[in-house]
């Protein structure tokens, strides 16, 4: 199987290049990370993160094809070759596939990513019905693998200012919990041209999500929400 | 920070935490809410941590279900441990249960609920009422992602508290002075290749457990047991490391998790013949009973040649009888999983598994306060001064020879926060930093220059799959003496080739290859020390089966053992089986 990688290394590159590999030996069920780990052994030089290899953990979100997506679940036998593999877009290269994703988790830390409860506390748990805890699915599991995001062009024109699909995401999880007691606030400090009306509803973050969760919709319920906390 | 340390930068805090998962993250909370300055270092960006995987839920009698108490709760746990459990710590963790469970939700963490909106809870295996009664229904679940419902509002809650994170930053060593005391760690920023001092008056080891030394496990990449590395290099020994659990249904040939969940919602195992054979193993229990027993039983049936498939390798884990409306709302994680993983849809087909490396029952020897404690001089076990350890690094032991499903993430909050307050109380008698010689970095760095030597030599991948093969083929679920001997010698032998491994990568920037280097080094260590231990455990206790000495046996072996890097030496200490406050559960026949 033919890949091409994207390789970088400051130390000695002068700038990034294209690596033509082959990789015979495939086993059927292979995962592109499961390939990424054999091209390691032949090169240990190949730079990449991965963990928990299952989709949980968020740390391997590359540029598959030209989709953002987690290479331990993108199956080979889904990608057409030679199998184009490159750093998340966007984002600045520390080394081969590993990006810096620093301006990424601040955008998550600037949303105030924890429940917020003014009163005292009851001493058994909130109550919550399965109504109520239902609104948090589809929002919770995010694995902050940062793959919407970087398929975000508002995301890439304005980085510093637009919290980008993650962060908003995170910001509804809160917004639509019943215990949650800071929804002025949360709805106050998204408010302006920016941080949150950068989204034009492209619907990139969506797209690639691979946990099949829907940016785009959480963003659009926070917009109704600001809009009534207007009115 | 400063560079008057030679050189190498500095910082300094209160406390340092190393490993960013549940039990670190519940712990720096505890001490940043006391006012500490705390530092947590962890290799991987937090919510990254393997806590995050974590499926079926957390262990607390809140009888929103069925009802239950905290004693039944420490029963079944003194049970599952197969007596080795100390029942101290275990009455401690089951009776803090309930209160932590509902601080977690107080900070946001997503349980599954109930139609009165209360906590979802879900029957588990090894769970009874009454001292082994009915089933009991005692776990806490956020679907089937608990672990990283848990782990990520642990982590939000430190964004709160204003932590200092130290992400992607890689321990190499703890730094002792001549006295004993642990002064910190010699640490590696991944992105940079810069080594970089951190001193603490107290240092936390939360580094999780060593699931890489099987070849075929549920655990992520991470999981190389670098806490209990860094303890036996500085002379700490670990504690029952021969226990290593073995999760009964992990995709088969695969390992990816399939949540004991799925068999508390209803599913079970079936052979090639369609039997239901728990009914055999564990006429009461079934399918939920202990995890060592199920694994046994599967191991069992293929053995005997009633396993699935062509080779008769596996046998099927049956949830397609069960509601697809309860699958999807309880198992949604399960079911995706298994059909990227399996190419199964549980909804339609049964998944096939096999018992995976699991879990490290084993550790670092702590009390119940989180301080690594070492006997000294034949006599009681004293505190190394400024080092605690919790989790999964760690052997309190709440888990004793088998751990129950649902426990480790009560673990971890349990003894995080009881670490974090026990760091408290020490921080108020030590006001100032000792002083941090140069003599005690050196040996550290040593240790990382090492890996700077250049030329010919093998690579660590190689050596890595050997290591993991090795330790499956010979110290697997069933051992006996003269395969685990064998082992031993193989282990030993990719001990002595470590020393002439090379790295071809020499760059600073982002070296993984340096860092898969030094988490084989740990891996190596712990794997000599598992195979040791089993060797010299001459009976079968929980996780531990030794097809030549059948039984348990408490005469002899209702002791924990303990070895030494120094000279491959074990030596034991009795198990604590007076409890806080009740009455002991003395070792009984244990039946399901």
């Amino acid at each position: 199987m033919r890949f091409s990688i994207y390789r970088y290394n400051p130390e000695t590159d002068k700038a990034p290049y294209m690596q033509d590999v082959e990789l015979t030996d495939i086993r059927p069920d292979m995962m592109l990370l499961d390939a990424l780990r054999e091209l390691k052994k032949k090169d240990e030089t190949l730079s990449f993160r991965f963990s928990c290899g299952e989709g949980v953990c968020g740390s391997d979100a590359l540029n598959i094809n030209g989709r953002n997506g987690l290479s331990c679940i993108t199956p080979l036998v889904s990608l057409a070759e030679p199998i184009q593999v490159r750093p998340l877009p966007g984002m600045p290269v520390i080394r081969d596939l590993v990006v810096d994703l620093t301006q990424f988790y601040k955008h998550y830390r600037s949303i105030e990513p924890y429940l917020i409860v003014h009163d005292p506390v009851p001493e058994e748990e909130f109550l919550q019905t399965p109504e109520q805890r239902e609104k948090l699915d589809g929002l919770y599991e995010c694995i902050l693998c940062g793959a919407c995001s970087t398929a975000c062009p508002s995301f890439w024109w304005n980085p510093e200012l637009f919290r980008g699909p993650a962060a908003l995401l995170q910001s509804y999880r809160f917004l639509a919990d019943s215990r949650d007691q800071a929804t002025a606030d949360r709805l106050q400090a998204l408010e302006g041209p920016y941080r949150l009306f950068r989204c034009h509803t492209i619907m990139n973050c969506a797209e690639v999500c691979p946990k099949g969760l829907n940016p785009t919709r959480a963003i659009g319920e926070i917009k109704k929400l600001l809009l009534k906390h207007i009115i | 920070m400063s560079h008057a340390n030679y050189g190498i930068a500095k910082h300094r805090f209160d406390t340092l935490v190393i490993g960013a998962g549940g039990g670190g993250l519940r712990a720096a909370l505890q001490l940043a809410q006391a006012e500490a300055t705390v530092a947590v270092v962890s290799k991987v960006f937090p919510t990254r941590s393997h806590t995050v995987a974590a499926q079926g839920g957390m262990n607390a009698a809140l009888a929103n279900v069925s009802p239950d108490n905290w004693h039944w709760h420490m029963y079944d746990t003194v049970k599952g441990s197969d007596y080795l459990g100390d029942q101290d710590a275990i009455e401690y963790m089951c009776r803090a249960a309930s209160r932590l469970v509902i601080e977690l939700e107080h900070m946001g963490v997503p349980f599954s609920r109930l139609d009165n909106g209360k906590i979802y809870q879900r029957p588990f295996g090894g769970q009874s009422q009454n001292f082994g009664g009915a089933q009991a229904a005692r776990t806490c679940a956020a679907a089937d992602r608990t672990g990283h419902a848990i782990l990520h509002s642990l982590y939000q809650q430190n964004i709160r508290a204003k932590t200092h994170f130290f992400d992607e930053f890689f321990a190499v060593d703890l730094l002792l002075d001549d006295e004993g005391y642990v002064l910190g760690a010699l640490v590696l920023e991944i992105e940079t290749g810069e080594p970089l001092i951190i001193e603490a008056k107290t240092t936390l080891l939360a580094t999780g457990g060593v699931g890489q030394l099987f070849r075929t496990n549920t655990n992520a990449a991470i999981n190389t047991g670098d806490g209990m590395g860094m303890a036996l290099r500085a002379g700490i020994p670990v504690q029952d490391m021969e226990f290593f659990q073995f999760h009964p249904t992990g995709i088969a040939g695969k390992g990816m998790l399939m949540s004991e969940g799925a068999r508390g919602e209803g599913g079970y195992l079936i052979n090639k013949d369609g039997e239901r054979f728990m009914e055999r193993y564990a006429p009461q229990a079934k399918d939920l009973a202990s995890r060592d027993v199920v694994s046994r039983a599967i191991a069992t049936e293929v053995r005997e040649g009633r396993g699935c498939g062509e080779k008769g390798d596996y046998v099927l884990l049956k949830l397609d009888h069960l509601d697809p409306e309860v699958i999807m709302k309880r198992l949604p994680g399960i079911r995706d999983m298994a059909m990227t993983f399996a190419h199964v849809d549980p909804i339609e087909k049964p998944i096939p598994v096999f018992p995976t490396a699991h879990y490290t029952m084993g550790g670092i020897p702590t009390d119940r306060f989180g301080q690594v404690v070492v006997p000294v001089n034949q006599g009681t076990a004293e505190p190394v001064p400024g080092l605690y350890a919790v989790g999964e690094c760690a052997c309190v032991s709440v888990h004793g020879a088998n751990r129950l499903g649902g426990n480790s993430l009560l673990d971890i909050v349990v003894f995080g926060r009881a670490a974090g307050n026990k760091i408290t109380e020490y921080l108020g008698e030590s006001r100032y930093h000792r002083p941090m010689g140069r003599q005690y970095v050196d040996k550290a760095l040593g240790h990382l220059a090492r890996w700077d030597k250049r030329g010919k030599g093998e690579s660590i991948g190689a050596l890595r799959d050997a290591l993991q093969r090795t330790m499956e083929h010979y110290c697997g679920v069933f051992r006996i003496e003269n395969v685990l001997a064998e082992g031993l010698a193989k282990v030993l032998e990719i001990e002595k080739r470590l020393e002439d491994a090379r790295l071809q990568d020499h760059s600073k920037i982002f070296n993984t290859a340096r860092i898969e280097a030094l988490e084989l080094e740990n891996l190596v260590s712990l794997a000599v020390a598992t195979v040791t231990s089993a060797l010299a455990r001459q009976e079968s206790r929980g996780a531990h089966t030794r097809i030549d000495y059948p039984d348990r046996d408490d005469e002899r072996w209702l002791k924990h053992t303990l070895f030494y890097r120094d000279g491959r030496r074990l030596d034991y200490k009795p198990v604590t089986t007076k409890p806080l406050t009740v009455d002991s559960f003395p070792p009984k026949p244990r039946v399901y």
